[in-house]
C-alpha cells in the first residue's frame, strides 16, 4: 500500500490534519521501563498521526490501574476522564451523549476490566458504545504490587502470591459472547499489528475490544508466563497480516501483498481492512469461527492474534437513540424547555 | 344522630393485585373533584400478588390532610385481614364488606353493611369472567356513592381520566359502580354519620403524583441525559420521563435532544449520569437508599472532580432491603456527607408536588452552577401516592447553565485558563466540555489529586488549596438553594423544623398544639442542605426547638447540632420510623412528650392558651 503523501505546501513532518507527531503525545510516563503499556500508548500515538485524527475529535477513558494511567501518555489535546476502578464502561456511555461526533478510546487492564469491572465490560459491549476499548492484559495487578488478576493463567507461580488456582477469564470470548461487533487480539510485542489494529478499531463504528497482551516487567515476565515477552514471542500465531487503508486512499497492494490470499473488510467510513492470510484460512466475520479459533488457542497453548471478529452493520448506541444533529450538549433553552404554554397542557393532563 | 361531613378516613383492605388501585383511585378522585381536600395513601407489602394491603383516604373539610390514624370507615375486600380490617374500625364508624366472607363480625359499637359483590359482578352479561374480580372493586365505588354522597358524575369523570378515555372499560366500570349505588338504595339503611357534600376547596389545585411530578420538571428543566436502574419506589420517575418526553419534546424532524438509559445496576447509571453530566449535559439518575449506596463511590468522585449531575433519591425504609414500600426519612444523613474522605452535599428537600416539579428543573441549575451533584430527597409517600397540589408553575428564570468556557471564550482568553482555578473568588471554577474544538479546551479529569490546572499532584499544599475552595463553594451553595418555608403563629412560644412529606401533619400538629393544648408553634420547613440564613435566624429565636423527622436517630437532629453548636440544647428530636406515612398523632405526641412548660421564645412572652392560635397556621397551610 501506498502512504498518503503530505499536502503540498505542508511541512513536511506534518500530516492531513496538520499536526506534527508531537501533537499526538502526553505526558512522560512514570510506568516502569520496558512495561508493555508505554508500546501500546506509543502505537496510539503513531496510529492517530497516521489517521490524521483531529485530537479534539477524541475523548479518553480511564479505570484504575496501570492500564488506567497510561491516556495522561498520549493525546495530550483530547479531554480525558480517569474515572473509577471498574467504572470506566459507564463514565464513557454517558459522556459520548455530549457530543455524537466524538470517538471515545479507552485504555483498561485485566483488573479493571476481568474481575471489578466484568459487569460493566460486558454492558457496554452489548450497548455498542462508539469506542475503541483496549485492554492491556497482563495477568497481574501492578500498582498493588503483584497479585494474581482474573486473566492469570491457572497454575501460574507470582511471588508471595504463590500458585493461582482458577481458570483465567478470556477477554476476546467474554466480549464476544457479549455480541461484541469488533474483537481482536495483540502483543504488545508485535508493534506493527498494535497500530493496525488501533486504526482499524478507530474507523469502526461501535464497541471494537482489543485484548493487547502486554507483559508486566516488574512482577509477571517469567519465561513461561503466558502474559511474558518471552513467551509471546513463542507462541504468537497471527491470524493474518493486517493492513488498514484510511477512506480516500486508492488502494495498491504492494508486490507481496499480492501473494497468498487477501481478505478486505469494508468498514463504515469508507476504509478497508486487508487481511492477507497466513498459513491458515481465517473469516472473522463468522462468529462461530471466532469461537472455535479462540477455544483452539487456549486448547493447544497458543496466543491467536489479530482481528478476530468484526461485524460492520450494527447500530453503534448513539444511532439507536437517534439524536439531532447538533451535539447534543451544544443545545440551548429553546431546544431543550418546553414553550411555556405547555405547563398548562401538562396540568390539564394530571388529574 | 348529628352528620359527620366532610371530615374522616376511609380504609380499603385487599389483596395485593386484584385490581383494587382503580377503584381506589377513584373514590381519592371523585373526592377531589366534589371540591373536598383529600389525600390516598397505598400502604402495600413488597408482593406482587396475594397479600394484603391497605388504601387509606382521608377527607378533610380544614385541609387537614396528612394520614389518620383513626379509621371511621373500614372496606373489607379481604378474607386474610378481615379480622384485623373490623378491629380497626373506630368506634361509632362503619364496616362494608363483601359479603362472601363468611366471617363472624362480632362488634355492635359501629354500623355493619355486606356488600353482594360477586352476586352483583355476576349478573352483568356485559362483564367478561375473567373482568369480574377486577370490576368487582368497583362495587364498593357504588356502594359508597349512595351511602356516603360521593358524586356519580365526579366518579364517572375519574374513571375516564384513569381510562383516558376508552369508552368500553370506562362503560363497564361506571355500570358495575351504578348497579352497586341503586343496590344500596333499595338495601342498605344508613345507620352511621359519615356524609361527604359538595365543597370548593379544591378549586384551581391538581393531583398528582411526586415522580411524576419530579419527571415533569426535569423535563421542563431540559434533561438530556438520564441513567436509571429499576428500584422501589423510584422506578415511576424514570418511566415517567420516558412516558413524558416523546411529547414534550416533540420535534418536527422526530430526532431527539435525550437520551434514557435503563443502566445494568446503580453503579453504572450514576457512572453513565457523571459521564453526560461532564460532557455538558442536563443530566440525571434516580433511585433509593439501596440504590444511592452504590453510587456513593461515584458522588463522592464527582463531588471532587467537580461534575454537575442530579441524583433523585426517593427514600424507602432502610437499612439494607429494610422496608421496601414503606416510607421514610432515612436517608439524610448518609446524602449529607455521600462518599468517602471529606465531602459535602447539595440536598433540596421537596415538600409536596408542585416541589417536586419546581427542584426538578432548579436541581439543574444549582447543580450546574455549582459544578457539582445535587441529590433531590423525596420518599415514597410522596413519590408513589396522589397528591393535591397547586399547579405546576413555568420555571420563572432561564435555564442557568453555570461557568462554561466554549470555544470562543478560549480563544479570547488566549487559551489562558485553568479548569480549577477560583478566579470569581466564590470557589466555583470555570470549565470546558468536550466537543469544545480549542486546542486549548481539553484537561484531563480524575480522581485524584490535581492543581488549578487539572494536573496530576501528590503535593500536600495543592491538595489543601483544592479542598479548601471545596469548602468555600460549599458555602456559596447557601446562595443558590431554596430558602425554607415559614408558618408563624402569633406568640409562638416553640419552633418545630421538619422536611419534606410530613408537612400535612406537622401543619395539623401545630393547629392541635395551639388550640388543644395552649402551644403556639412556629413551624420551619427546611427545603435545603447546607442550610440558608433563614434557618439560622428561626432557630436563633427559640429555647426549644423540636426536629420532626420519619426515622429512629434524628438524622436533621444530628446534621442542625452540628452546623448549630450553640444551639444544642434547644434541639429536641422527635423522630419516628414505623413506616407508614405520617400522622398528626405522632408529631403532636412526640413534641408533647418533649415539651418543657414555661419557656419562652426570645423576646417574647411565654405562651399562653390562645384557641386562634393554631387555626392561623391551618388558614395558611390552605394559602399555601
Amino acid at each position: 500500500m501506498t502512504q498518503p503523501l503530505p499536502m503540498a505546501g505542508a511541512p513536511a513532518n506534518t500530516n492531513l490534519a496538520g499536526l506534527a507527531k508531537n501533537d499526538y503525545r502526553g505526558s512522560p510516563s512514570t510506568l516502569c521501563q520496558g512495561c508493555g503499556h508505554n508500546s501500546i500508548a506509543n502505537q496510539i500515538v503513531s496510529a492517530m498521526y497516521e489517521l490524521n485524527v483531529v485530537p479534539e475529535n477524541v475523548i479518553k477513558f480511564s479505570g484504575i490501574g496501570c492500564s488506567s494511567k497510561s491516556p495522561t501518555y498520549f493525546l495530550n489535546r483530547s479531554f480525558g476522564f480517569n474515572g473509577l476502578h471498574g467504572r470506566m464502561p459507564s463514565l464513557a456511555t454517558g459522556a459520548l451523549f455530549g457530543d455524537h461526533t466524538l470517538k471515545g478510546i479507552g485504555v483498561s487492564g485485566d483488573g479493571d476490566s476481568a474481575s471489578i469491572g466484568m459487569g460493566q465490560f460486558k454492558h457496554v459491549i452489548r450497548r455498542n458504545v462508539n469506542m475503541v476499548y483496549i485492554v492491556e492484559n497482563n495477568g497481574v495487578y501492578g500498582l498493588t504490587k503483584g497479585q494474581f488478576s482474573a486473566t492469570a493463567e491457572k497454575g501460574l507461580s507470582l511471588k508471595k502470591q504463590g500458585a493461582n488456582q482458577y481458570m483465567p477469564v478470556d477477554i476476546c470470548m467474554e466480549a464476544l459472547a457479549s455480541n461484541a461487533t469488533f474483537v481482536a487480539r495483540s502483543f504488545a510485542g508485535n508493534p506493527r499489528q498494535v497500530k493496525e489494529l488501533i486504526k482499524a478499531a478507530m474507523a469502526h463504528n461501535g464497541i471494537a475490544v482489543l485484548d493487547i497482551i502486554s507483559p508486566c516487567v516488574t512482577f509477571n515476565n517469567q519465561d513461561n508466563a503466558y502474559h511474558s515477552y518471552a513467551w509471546g514471542k513463542d507462541h504468537e500465531e497471527p491470524l493474518h497480516d493486517i493492513t488498514y487503508i484510511a477512506p480516500r486512499n486508492e488502494i495498491i497492494l504492494e508486490e507481496e501483498m499480492k501473494e497468498g490470499e487477501i481478505r478486505e473488510v469494508d468498514m463504515h467510513d469508507g476504509s478497508v481492512i486487508i487481511l492477507k492470510n497466513l498459513e491458515k484460512h481465517y473469516n472473522p466475520t463468522d462468529r462461530f469461527e471466532a469461537m472455535r479459533v479462540l477455544a483452539e488457542g487456549q486448547q493447544n497453548n497458543w496466543l491467536a492474534t489479530g482481528l478476530i471478529y468484526i461485524e460492520t452493520d450494527k447500530p453503534s448506541l448513539i444511532d439507536m437513540h437517534n439524536l439531532v444533529d447538533t451535539p447534543l450538549n451544544r443545545l440551548q433553552q429553546a431546544d431543550l424547555r418546553p414553550a411555556p404554554e405547555m405547563i398548562d397542557r401538562v396540568n390539564a393532563l394530571m388529574f | 344522630m348529628d352528620k359527620v361531613v366532610n371530615d374522616f378516613s376511609i380504609t380499603v383492605g385487599t389483596k395485593n393485585g386484584s385490581g383494587s388501585s382503580t377503584a381506589n383511585n377513584t373514590i381519592l378522585r371523585a373526592i377531589f373533584k366534589m371540591g373536598i381536600p383529600v389525600s390516598g395513601k397505598n400502604l402495600f407489602p413488597s408482593n406482587i400478588q396475594g397479600l394484603p394491603t391497605w388504601y387509606t383516604i382521608r377527607a378533610n373539610r380544614d385541609g387537614f390532610i396528612a394520614r389518620s390514624d383513626v379509621q371511621e370507615i373500614v372496606i373489607a375486600m379481604n378474607p386474610d385481614s378481615f379480622a384485623r380490617d373490623l378491629a380497626s374500625v373506630a368506634a361509632g364508624g362503619a364496616f362494608y364488606y363483601a359479603d362472601d366472607i363468611k366471617q363472624p363480625v362480632t362488634r355492635t359499637d359501629i354500623a355493619v353493611y355486606p356488600m353482594p359483590v360477586k352476586q352483583l359482578v355476576r349478573s352483568d352479561p356485559g362483564i367478561p369472567s375473567d373482568f369480574r374480580d377486577l370490576v368487582g372493586n368497583m362495587v364498593y365505588v357504588g356502594v359508597l356513592a349512595e351511602m356516603i354522597g360521593l358524586d356519580l358524575e365526579t366518579i364517572h369523570a375519574a374513571l375516564s381520566f384513569h381510562f383516558k378515555g376508552k369508552q368500553k372499560p370506562i362503560d363497564m366500570n361506571f355500570n358495575t359502580v351504578k348497579a352497586a349505588a341503586e343496590w344500596a338504595k333499595s338495601n342498605l339503611t344508613k345507620k352511621d354519620p359519615f356524609q361527604l357534600e359538595p365543597l370548593n376547596k379544591t378549586d384551581g389545585l391538581i393531583m398528582a403524583d411526586g415522580n411524576t411530578s419530579a419527571a415533569l420538571g426535569s423535563i421542563f428543566g431540559g434533561v438530556q441525559f438520564a441513567a436509571w436502574y429499576p428500584i422501589t419506589p423510584a422506578s415511576s420517575l424514570a418511566e415517567a420521563l420516558n412516558d413524558y418526553l416523546p411529547s414534550l419534546r416533540k420535534r418536527e424532524d422526530g430526532k431527539h435532544t435525550y437520551a434514557v438509559v435503563q443502566a445494568e445496576d446503580e453503579l453504572a447509571a450514576i457512572g453513565m449520569a457523571i459521564g453526560a453530566g461532564w460532557s455538558g449535559l442536563r443530566s440525571m439518575t434516580s433511585t433509593s437508599g439501596p440504590g444511592l449506596s452504590l453510587m456513593t463511590e461515584f458522588a463522592g468522585l464527582a463531588y471532587y472532580a467537580e461534575v454537575p449531575v442530579v441524583i433523585w433519591d426517593v427514600q424507602r425504609v432502610g437499612p439494607s432491603t429494610g422496608l421496601p414500600t414503606r416510607t421514610a426519612q432515612g436517608d439524610l444523613a448518609f446524602t449529607n456527607n455521600i462518599g468517602h474522605g471529606d465531602s459535602n452535599s447539595i440536598i433540596l428537600l421537596p415538600g409536596g408536588m408542585d416541589e417536586c416539579f419546581e427542584f426538578g428543573w432548579r436541581a439543574f441549575d444549582i447543580a450546574e452552577q455549582l459544578q457539582t451533584p445535587v441529590f433531590v430527597l423525596s420518599d415514597l409517600d410522596m413519590g408513589m401516592n396522589q397528591w393535591m397540589s397547586k399547579p405546576f408553575q413555568y420555571p420563572d428564570t432561564p435555564m442557568q447553565r453555570g461557568k462554561v468556557l466554549w470555544d470562543k471564550d478560549i480563544e479570547e482568553l488566549k487559551g489562558n485558563w485553568g479548569r480549577y482555578l477560583d478566579n470569581d473568588g466564590d470557589g466555583i471554577p470555570y470549565r470546558t466540555v468536550p466537543g469544545n474544538r480549542h486546542p486549548m479546551s481539553a484537561y484531563f479529569t480524575r480522581g485524584t489529586g490535581h492543581d488549578e490546572h487539572a494536573r496530576y499532584s501528590e503535593d500536600a499544599s495543592v491538595w489543601l488549596k483544592n479542598m479548601d475552595r471545596l469548602k468555600k463553594k460549599h458555602e456559596t451553595a447557601r446562595k443558590y438553594v431554596p430558602v425554607p418555608v415559614i408558618h408563624t403563629t402569633p406568640d409562638a412560644a416553640v419552633g418545630i423544623v421538619g422536611f419534606g412529606s410530613t408537612e400535612a401533619a406537622i401543619l395539623e400538629a401545630v393547629h392541635q398544639l395551639g388550640t388543644e393544648h395552649g402551644i403556639p408553634a412556629d413551624f420551619l420547613r427546611v427545603r435545603a442542605l447546607p442550610f440558608t440564613q433563614e434557618v439560622t435566624d428561626f432557630i436563633d429565636k427559640y429555647d426549644q426547638i423540636f426536629v420532626v423527622e420519619q426515622n429512629r436517630d434524628g438524622q436533621m437532629h444530628q446534621i442542625l447540632t452540628v452546623d448549630y453548636p450553640q444551639k444544642a440544647a434547644s434541639f429536641k428530636s422527635v423522630a419516628f420510623g414505623d413506616g407508614l406515612p405520617a400522622s398528626a398523632k405522632w408529631v403532636r405526641e412526640g413534641i408533647l412528650a418533649k415539651y418543657t412548660p414555661g419557656t419562652r421564645s426570645n423576646g417574647k412572652h411565654a405562651a399562653k392558651s390562645r384557641s386562634k392560635a393554631g387555626k392561623s397556621a391551618a388558614v395558611e397551610a390552605e394559602q399555601k
